[in-house]
């Protein structure tokens, strides 16, 4: 079987699987839900490592017809800009699946629907055909209400689930009408995306329906993504949301509203990009302070790190708005460094949730000699996201504040105060009062985490973004080869492809508006 | 050929109905039951030999009144598969009969010859003798359980409603025959060339149109939808729900475009309005439901909307749509009623919650449960997601010619999100509501369960691998150009 189709359709033959087991036996469920899980991550790096970077085009590639006379076809690949993703994509849905020991109650459906979830958006990424890469995306996140309704905690859950459930299939409607009025107005008869860059790059699409395509693809993918003033689900869905759910969703579902708008809607509507990106750039400020500053009041940990991972969203933004090399580089380091560092944080907020009873930062306090490795691991976890050199977020917001520099000087030095004020006031005070001063009676006899087993799926994320902070060639390398000829599309400039990074860096090519 | 060589398929099935009468004296009346597996296996024999039919251009009868090409036999298999199931679901509901078991299996086969009859109406006058054949056998079908007065009551509902909307019809009618001299359809198409303003035509074709809304259950002529639904015996429902509303939609599609295709810009302002009502009005009034019949009823009210989209557009895109998503609702609406009829037993009892616990008391009811309601909300893989896609996009190409259409989608779109609500309302009643009284296991006989795993097989089938559907569809809709 071809590797891509593998990976993804390990963990939903699984749940098939384990539908179909009696539910008695509960630890056969949770074992084929970590060996799916397991193989596919072990079949995803394996497609990482082999990724050849010097190889033009797509790799991994396999093509079957499915609806001939629409033009639909089965049709995955990878390249640069996925092949990060499905990596990251498999190694959260790993540790989730990790880290669901804590359900109890019903674990069959659990490990169904959890399964249905990373199998679908690894599919979402790995497809190259707009059918598909909507399809696999649907399949994904209707389990994320239905997980959020039923194993959700916390006295908002029931409006969370309704509010989530809403926005989100709102903008998954908003991108599909916009998907196939995009299909229709190429008169391609393809769904293939890269029939479709194709055909685009000789006749593209009216400039007229470009300017109407592309904001309606920004709303509903922008909404997917928690784009401001779109993001009021994102918080409050992750704070009632059951760990695993809260990591897949927050680190790699989120993550496909990006990935489509750089795939799909930058080479195909450039026109429309040009005229509608200086809206984004401005709307990702509102990301990045106002949900910043929101993050600065609230109580309860889950909802800081989810209003934080908001604000991480105004980064990648403000990349893919500068329509630049680095800035869009930078954004798909984001992505993979955010999946990482917001399925870390769920995963470390769900321990002490399970534990304590309680994410209310005003109760929890010196927890820091408890928990040496969990309060190491949230230590790390809040450095990260302050963008710390070291982790994988510094590279990628580095990129992004340089490559949109020329663009737009206000907004990065907007976003920069941001980045460094903001986040940093949120994410220390939430470590002093977590992790030092006093400890508090009632948390004297707080387990750690113990076992090998335990600490597997935080370990594995937190050296996931240490390898990427300290390596980001493992990732840059691929990308940009793959992200010059979308800006070159994009841009209408020559192709960048060929230009070594320290050309690229010493800020020759930054401006490529 | 021979007339009644063209219509074979439905003298074969006519003839299975009287010979089931005769067969009915001659049986003990505790083998009556088994006599539905009979009429069920008369059924498929002739789904099976629909196949024989190799057409290399369309086939007229009885001087043109009756047209045999893709569309009809694409429909009639349509009605023959869902008869199937419905005989089957009559069979396990037969114990809820007093008497007439027999007689309620040959009704279903004269109400299926009208829908046959009705998927090759190619003239006025075929069309009310059909849907005449189809609605007068639905009274008694729906009145079935004479002593329970829901029954009784959903019968009367829909005799005065029914018989109203046929004197609307026939009015109707009349004015297009007054108007246009012909009732042929094929005649009608050449003469109405020059008759786009002539108002006496219009006025009788949007009275045709109040008799054919009538019954596939669109806003404004749907308030008979839910308590009939409710009443009627789950059998009943399902071929109502299914049969009755494709044999509107079939005839719809030849009026419009076979009969009146210089009307097209008329009709599609008037579907886009109805279209928007229909789906809003029936998403809206599903959300506070609480039995589950009443639920289908307003679903199926939001996707009469959803049909008359896909006839809205007056592409044949739109037309093969509205095929597709025709043939994906009969599985998930037959499994859907299978599983009411099987995990239900108690008369007037069909609340949603009575699902309590389906989950541990029988996997295969419950499964096909959620797959009919997830394919109903569209959501992959599942046949419903494909065929709204279908209809989705067939309304997008042509949104640019026809503006209306962006606001229909607009609607569509909110529709669809309200839904998740309903359905998945039924999903988390099935799994997560607090176990009930009775959790015995519930015992399923093999003729339903294999039923159960065809309509679920069905759907998967249809959402993962359309490509066969969605080619025959489009072949059927080539016949209606005129």
């Amino acid at each position: 079987m071809n590797t891509l189709t593998f990976i993804f359709a390990c963990p939903l033959v699984a749940a098939a699987v384990i539908a179909l087991i009696p539910r008695n036996y509960q630890f056969l469920v949770r074992l084929l839900a970590l060996l799916a899980s397991l193989l596919s991550l072990a079949a995803a790096l394996r497609m990482f490592l082999g990724f050849d970077p010097a190889a033009q085009g797509f790799q991994w590639e396999q093509s079957v017809p499915w609806v001939d006379s629409l033009g639909i076809g089965y049709h995955v690949g990878v390249d640069g800009l996925n092949a990060g993703l499905i990596l990251m994509g498999a190694i959260v849905s790993f540790a989730s699946v990790c880290v669901s020991r804590e359900v109890k109650d019903r674990q069959k459906e659990f490990y169904v629907l959890l399964l249905m979830m990373s199998g679908g958006i690894l599919g979402a990424f790995a497809s190259l055909d707009i059918f598909f890469f909507y399809f696999f995306h649907e399949l994904a996140l209707v389990p994320t209400f239905i997980m959020i309704g039923v194993w959700g905690h916390g006295p908002e859950k029931n409006y969370a689930t309704f509010k989530i459930t809403l926005y989100l299939s709102l903008g998954a409607l908003i991108t599909l009408i916009g998907l196939i009025a995009l299909y229709v107005q190429t008169g391609a008869r393809t769904f293939d995306m890269v029939a479709l860059t194709r055909q685009v790059a000789t006749n593209p699409v009216s400039l007229s329906a470009q300017n109407i395509l592309f904001p309606l693809l920004l709303l509903g993918f922008g909404i997917l993504v928690s784009l401001w003033p779109f993001h009021t689900w994102a918080p409050l869905g992750y704070g009632a949301a059951p760990t695993a759910t809260a990591m897949m969703h927050a680190g790699v579902l989120k993550k496909f509203g990006l990935y489509g708008l750089i795939r799909i809607a930058l080479p195909l509507l450039p026109a429309g990009a040009q005229s509608w990106l200086h809206v984004l750039a401005f709307l990702c400020l509102g990301n990045i302070l106002f949900c910043g500053l929101v993050a600065i009041r609230q109580k309860d940990l889950n909802l800081l790190i989810g209003n934080s991972s908001v604000a991480h969203m105004g980064f990648a933004f403000l990349g893919i708005a500068s329509l630049s090399l680095l800035g869009v580089t930078g954004t798909v380091v984001i992505m993979i460094a955010h999946g990482l560092l917001a399925a870390l944080s769920f995963a470390l907020s769900g321990y002490l949730r399970q534990h304590a009873g309680t994410l209310n930062i005003d109760q929890l306090g010196g927890l820091l000699p408890r928990l040496p490795f969990i309060g190491a691991a949230l230590v790390m976890a809040m450095m990260a996201g302050c963008g710390l050199p070291g982790f994988a977020n510094f590279p990628g917001e580095a990129l992004v504040l340089f490559g949109a520099w020329n663009g737009y000087p206000v907004v990065v030095v907007l976003a920069a105060w941001g980045a460094l004020i903001i986040g940093a006031v949120y994410m220390l005070r939430a470590i002093r009062n977590i992790l030092h001063g006093p400890l508090p009676a009632r948390w004297a006899t707080l387990p750690d985490a113990s076992g090998l087993w335990q600490k597997l799926p935080y370990a594995l994320l937190l050296a996931a973004l240490l390898a990427f902070g300290c390596f980001p060639r493992l990732l840059t390398d691929k990308i940009k080869v793959s992200v010059g000829p979308i800006i070159a599309a994009a841009s209408g400039e020559p192709p960048l492809s060929q230009i070594s990074p320290a050309q690229a860096a010493s800020g020759k090519l930054l401006g490529a508006r | 050929m021979h007339n009644l060589t063209i219509m074979g398929l439905e003298a074969a099935v006519v003839a299975a109905g009287l010979a089931l009468l005769l067969l009915d004296l001659w049986t003990p009346p505790e083998q009556k039951r088994n006599l539905g597996f009979v009429a069920a296996a008369a059924v498929a024999i002739v789904f099976a030999g629909s196949f024989a039919i190799l057409l290399d251009r369309p086939e007229a009868a009885f001087g043109g009144m009756y047209m045999l090409d893709d569309l009809a036999i694409y429909f009639k298999r349509f009605f023959l598969l869902a008869a199937f199931f419905v005989l089957v679901l009559s069979v396990e509901f037969a114990d809820r009969f007093e008497t007439g078991v027999a007689e309620y299996y040959a009704l279903v086969l004269f109400a299926l010859a009208g829908m046959m009859f009705a998927a090759s109406a190619n003239d006025f006058a075929l069309l009310f003798v059909s849907l005449e054949l189809i609605t007068v056998t639905f009274y008694v079908l729906t009145s079935y359980q004479r002593r329970r007065l829901r029954s009784v009551e959903a019968g009367v509902k829909y005799l005065i409603l029914g018989a109203l909307s046929s004197a609307f019809l026939v009015y109707g009618i009349a004015l297009v025959f007054g108007a246009s001299g012909t009732m042929n359809f094929s005649k009608l198409a050449t003469v109405s060339t020059g008759m786009a303003g002539d108002p006496l035509l219009s006025l009788g074709l949007l009275l045709v149109f109040v008799g054919l809304a009538f019954k596939v259950a669109a806003v404004p002529f749907q308030i008979w939808a839910p308590d009939v639904y409710e009443g009627a015996p789950t059998p009943t429902t399902a071929f109502l729900a299914v049969g009755s509303k494709a044999a509107g939609i079939v005839l719809l599609l030849r009026v419009i475009h076979l009969a009146v295709p210089a009307l097209s810009a008329q009709w599609s302002k008037l579907l886009i309005v109805v279209s928007g009502l229909s789906i809003l009005y029936g998403s809206l009034c599903a959300i506070p439901q609480r039995n589950l019949k009443r639920l289908l009823g307003y679903s199926s009210i939001a996707n009469a909307g959803y049909l008359l989209l896909g006839i809205a557009v007056m592409t044949p895109a739109g037309s093969a749509a509205v095929l597709y998503f025709l043939s994906g609702y009969l599985f998930t609406l037959m499994g859907a009623f299978l599983v009411l009829c099987l995990a239900i037993r108690q008369v007037d009892g069909e609340e949603i919650s009575a699902l309590a616990g389906l989950g541990q008391r029988s996997p295969l009811l419950a499964a096909t449960m959620t797959f009919s309601m997830v394919s109903l909300a569209g959501v992959p893989p599942l046949a419903g997601f494909f065929g709204k896609f279908l209809l989705l996009k067939s309304a997008v190409a042509q949104a640019p010619t026809t503006p209306g259409l962006y606001c229909l989608l607009t609607i569509a779109i909110i529709g669809v999100v309200i839904s998740l609500y309903y359905y998945f309302g039924v999903i988390r009643a099935i799994y997560w509501s607090p176990a009930p009284a009775d959790s015995s296991p519930i015992e399923l006989s093999m003729p339903s369960r294999l039923a159960l795993y065809a309509c679920m097989g069905g759907m998967l089938w249809l959402g993962l691998l359309p490509n066969s559907i969605v080619n025959l569809a489009e072949l059927a809709v080539k016949s209606l150009k005129p």
